[in-house]
Order: structure tokens, then C-alpha cells, then sequence
């Protein structure tokens, strides 16, 4: 099947069969690899993409599913060089220790950081619900979450 | 996954035509359920029909006394309705936010998953499910583990809330999964009060005996006393059928006390 759809502000068009996963065609066909396959479930978050801006995991939906969207990957979100302010506050807090989860835990905080409106602990656990990881105790990722709201929404810490 | 094809029809009347197809076709909305089901091999499908964006399945709005969701409505943007608090509370408790965000209200209700949360507010605000062909009451809708009133290529449209005096939904999350060991759904309605309780059994059901308490009374404290017969109800690894009557009475309490 003949797919168009835009990924990091590029226009793509790709073969694929129906049947293809939207994180196969990103990492296989298109050599974006920095999605993840923890799980390939449905558990465990690492292939988290955004699709028309909201965090969605990318082995749960085909590639089909995106036709004609807006899709950003880990690959889109710092400028250049220059580190997205989400993924500042990841390393300011040491928020990743292997790094296999950090892509999708940085995708789904950048949909957290625009969708919640304070810095609540309660919230931010909930709202990372759908990502594991193993190494970091989450404490850090928490906090980053919570500068990357406090940024956003100028609230005092 | 086997291999399948794949159509995006314009409209609700396509969609349903295009069931008609040979082999085995299967609509797909958000894919929260039915792609881990392809995956293991455990449905394989001849033909996906994807009805996540059809104009009919995605609008929102107000009829009367009633708030009428569209099938291919996400939890997601379930959780921001104003019109019933208890409702976006329960579509906001639903999994994670990734499976928020593509998972829909008429996939829920096809599906049927005996735990599926959107089952409960369905079954206990008494809400009304209008397919392409006929209007189906919730007490006529869940029939058992997986299994629905809906004929073959039938497709759910919208679902008709009324809009109840009030109610409150309580549930003991699975923290792995996000899925009720048991929830329970109160609703005070035009029709009297109404219990639904889903996790606990094959699939959604109400309680008459607590129906009829909360009636003459409305109170957690007016189901003190009233228990839930283990014999017919879930046990396995995450709760044994006795904890789970159990937790029937316990979360039932607490979504009247939610109830405000
Ligand atoms: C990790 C994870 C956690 C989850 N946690 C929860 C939870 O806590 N609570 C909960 O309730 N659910 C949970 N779910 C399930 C989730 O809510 C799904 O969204 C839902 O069960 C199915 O919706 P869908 O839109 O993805 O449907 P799909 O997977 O696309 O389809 C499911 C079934 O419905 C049929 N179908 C779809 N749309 C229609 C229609 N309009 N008319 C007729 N048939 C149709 C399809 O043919 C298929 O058989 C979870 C899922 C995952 C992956
Ligand atoms: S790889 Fe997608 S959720 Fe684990
Ligand atoms: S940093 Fe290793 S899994 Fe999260």
C-alpha cells in the first residue's frame, strides 16, 4: 500500500503492507531507531511516538493508522544541537541511567508537559503510567517532568 | 500478523458495506485491543476497515436530556466532557495515556472485555448504543465474556447518555495495567437508582438488591449488610472470586460517596 504521511515536518511516502507497524516502518524502512521495542505489547511505552501531537505507542498501531498524520519521534525534538528544554530537565536530574526507556519517556513527557496544567506529583505518576523503567526509580523522571511544566507554565518550583 | 488489506472509507454507509465483503473482515478503531489480538494470531482478519475517523463515529453533542458520544470518540477526549463528571472521570482512569489517546469508546463496547470501564457507565447510567441499523439498550447489549447483541457487520455510531441526577465510579486499579479488578458504577437516574458492576464477572452486570437499598436510602451506608455471591465471579491471578465479592460492596461505597 501506498502511504503519505509527515514525520519530524518531512513530508514521507512509503510502500508499505497493511500489516507493517507504524515502529517497523519508522525504524526498519525509514532507520529511525531511536523508537524502541521493549515490549512489543503494548506494556512497557519505549516506542512512544506523538501522532498529531499526542503521545501514542507505536507498536499498538499500524502504519497505516498514520496515514496523512503528523508524526514526531525522538529524532524531531531537539533543534540542531540544541536540546529540547524537556530533555534538559532530563539531564539536569539524571533521569536516565541505560537509556533504553528515555525515548519514550521523553515523548510521553513532552505530552504531559503541554497537556497538564500544574507540576502535581499525583498527576505526572499517573500520566507516565504507560512507561517502564528499570533502571531510575522514576524519582528523576518525576522531577523532570515537573521542570518541564513549571517552564512551560512559569510557576514558581 | 497475518497479512490483511486495509480500506479507509469515507463514510458510516461504506464502512458497512464493506463488511459485506468475502472472508472475514473486521472494522478497527484505535487498535488498542484488536492489534494485540492480530499479533498473537488470535483473530486474523481478511480485511481491517478503519472507522477511527468517520464523521458520523466522531462527533459530540447534546440532545435533550442526553450526551451523545460518537463511537470513535478517544478516552482521551472523553476525559474533557463536562456534560457527566463521572463519565470523564472513569474514560480518564482507563490504562495509560498512550492507550487513552487511540483507544475509543465503540471499540470498548464491541470488544466486551469483562473488565472494560467504559462497559460500567454504559450499563449504569442506562445509555442507549444507536448502530447503523437499530437503537440497543445497555441492559440488552453485554451478553457475556467477548459477546455482544451486535450482529455480524453491525457498527456502533454513538451511544446516548442521559444525563443523570448524579453519579460516581470507583474502581481497585490493576497498577500493571490500569484495568478494574473491580469497578463499580453508581448512578441516580430518571428510572431510579442503578448499579453496574464490571471486572467481577464475564462481563458488566447490575445489582438489583443494592439498586433497591440506594433507593430507599442514598448512602454507603444504606448497603451496609448487602453481599455479592462468589459462585459466578472471576478468580485468577490477580484477585480470587471472594475478594472480589468482596471488593464489590467496598467499591460500590465509595462511588456513592463520589457522588457528591
Ligand atoms: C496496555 C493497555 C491497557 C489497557 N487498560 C484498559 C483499562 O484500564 N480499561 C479499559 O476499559 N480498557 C483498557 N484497555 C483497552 C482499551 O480501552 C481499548 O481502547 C479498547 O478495549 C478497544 O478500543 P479500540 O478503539 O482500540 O478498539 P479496536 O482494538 O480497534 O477494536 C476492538 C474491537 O471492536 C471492534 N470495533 C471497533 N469499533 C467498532 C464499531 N464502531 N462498531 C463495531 N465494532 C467495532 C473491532 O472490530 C474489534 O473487534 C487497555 C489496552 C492496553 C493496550
Ligand atoms: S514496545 Fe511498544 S509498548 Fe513496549
Ligand atoms: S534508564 Fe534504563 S530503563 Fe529507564
Amino acid at each position: 500500500m501506498h502511504l503519505s504521511l509527515t514525520i519530524n515536518g518531512k513530508p514521507v511516502e512509503a510502500e508499505v503492507e497493511p500489516r507493517t507497524l507504524l515502529v517497523t516502518l519508522l525504524r526498519d524502512h525509514l532507520g529511525l531507531t531511536g523508537s524502541h521495542v521493549g515490549c512489543d505489547t503494548g506494556q512497557c511505552g519505549a516506542c512512544t511516538v506523538h501522532l498529531d501531537g499526542r503521545a501514542v505507542k507505536s507498536c499498538l498501531i499500524l502504519a497505516v493508522q498514520a496515514e496523512g498524520r503528523q508524526v514526531l519521534t525522538i529524532e524531531g525534538v531537539a533543534s540542531g544541537e540544541t536540546l529540547h528544554p524537556v530533555q534538559e530537565a532530563f539531564r539536569d536530574r539524571h533521569a536516565l541511567q541505560c537509556g533504553f526507556c528515555t525515548p519514550g519517556m521523553v515523548m510521553t513527557a513532552l505530552d504531559l508537559v503541554e497537556h497538564l496544567d500544574r507540576p502535581d506529583e499525583e498527576a505526572i505518576r499517573q500520566g507516565l503510567a504507560g512507561n517502564l523503567c528499570r533502571c531510575t526509580g522514576y524519582r528523576p523522571i518525576v522531577e523532570a517532568v515537573g521542570d518541564g511544566i513549571r517552564a512551560r507554565t512559569g510557576a514558581a518550583s | 500478523m497475518m497479512p490483511f488489506d486495509f480500506i479507509r472509507p469515507a463514510n458510516a454507509a461504506e464502512a458497512v458495506a464493506a463488511h459485506g465483503a468475502e472472508g472475514e473482515p473486521r472494522y478497527l478503531a484505535g487498535g488498542q485491543s484488536l492489534l494485540g489480538a492480530l499479533k498473537l494470531r488470535l483473530a486474523q482478519p481478511s480485511l481491517l476497515i478503519d472507522v477511527a475517523r468517520l464523521p458520523e463515529l466522531r462527533a459530540v453533542r447534546r440532545q435533550g436530556d442526553a450526551v451523545v458520544v460518537g463511537a470513535s470518540v478517544t478516552h482521551a477526549e472523553m476525559a474533557v466532557l463536562t456534560d457527566i463528571p463521572a463519565l470523564a472521570e472513569l474514560a480518564g482512569s482507563i490504562g495509560d495515556l498512550q492507550v487513552r489517546n487511540m483507544g475509543t469508546l465503540g471499540g470498548s463496547l464491541a470488544n466486551n472485555d469483562p473488565a472494560g470501564d467504559p462497559a460500567a457507565a454504559v450499563l449504569g447510567l442506562g445509555a442507549t448504543i444507536r448502530t447503523d441499523r437499530r437503537e440497543i439498550a445497555a441492559d440488552d447489549f453485554f451478553l457475556g465474556m467477548f459477546e455482544t447483541a451486535l450482529e455480524p457487520g453491525e457498527l456502533i455510531v454513538e451511544v446516548s447518555y442521559p444525563l443523570p441526577s448524579r453519579a460516581g465510579y470507583a474502581k481497585l486499579r490493576n497498577p500493571a495495567s490500569g484495568y478494574p479488578v473491580v469497578g463499580v458504577f453508581v448512578a441516580e437516574t430518571a428510572s431510579g437508582v442503578r448499579v453496574a458492576v464490571t471486572g467481577a464477572g464475564a462481563c458488566v452486570f447490575r445489582l438489583p438488591d443494592f439498586e433497591r437499598a440506594l433507593g430507599r436510602e442514598f448512602s454507603g451506608k444504606a448497603l451496609a449488610g448487602l453481599s455479592v455471591p462468589s459462585d459466578d465471579l472471576n478468580r485468577d491471578l490477580h484477585a480470587t472470586a471472594e475478594y472480589r465479592a468482596h471488593l464489590i460492596g467496598v467499591m460500590a461505597a465509595r462511588a456513592v460517596e463520589r457522588c457528591g
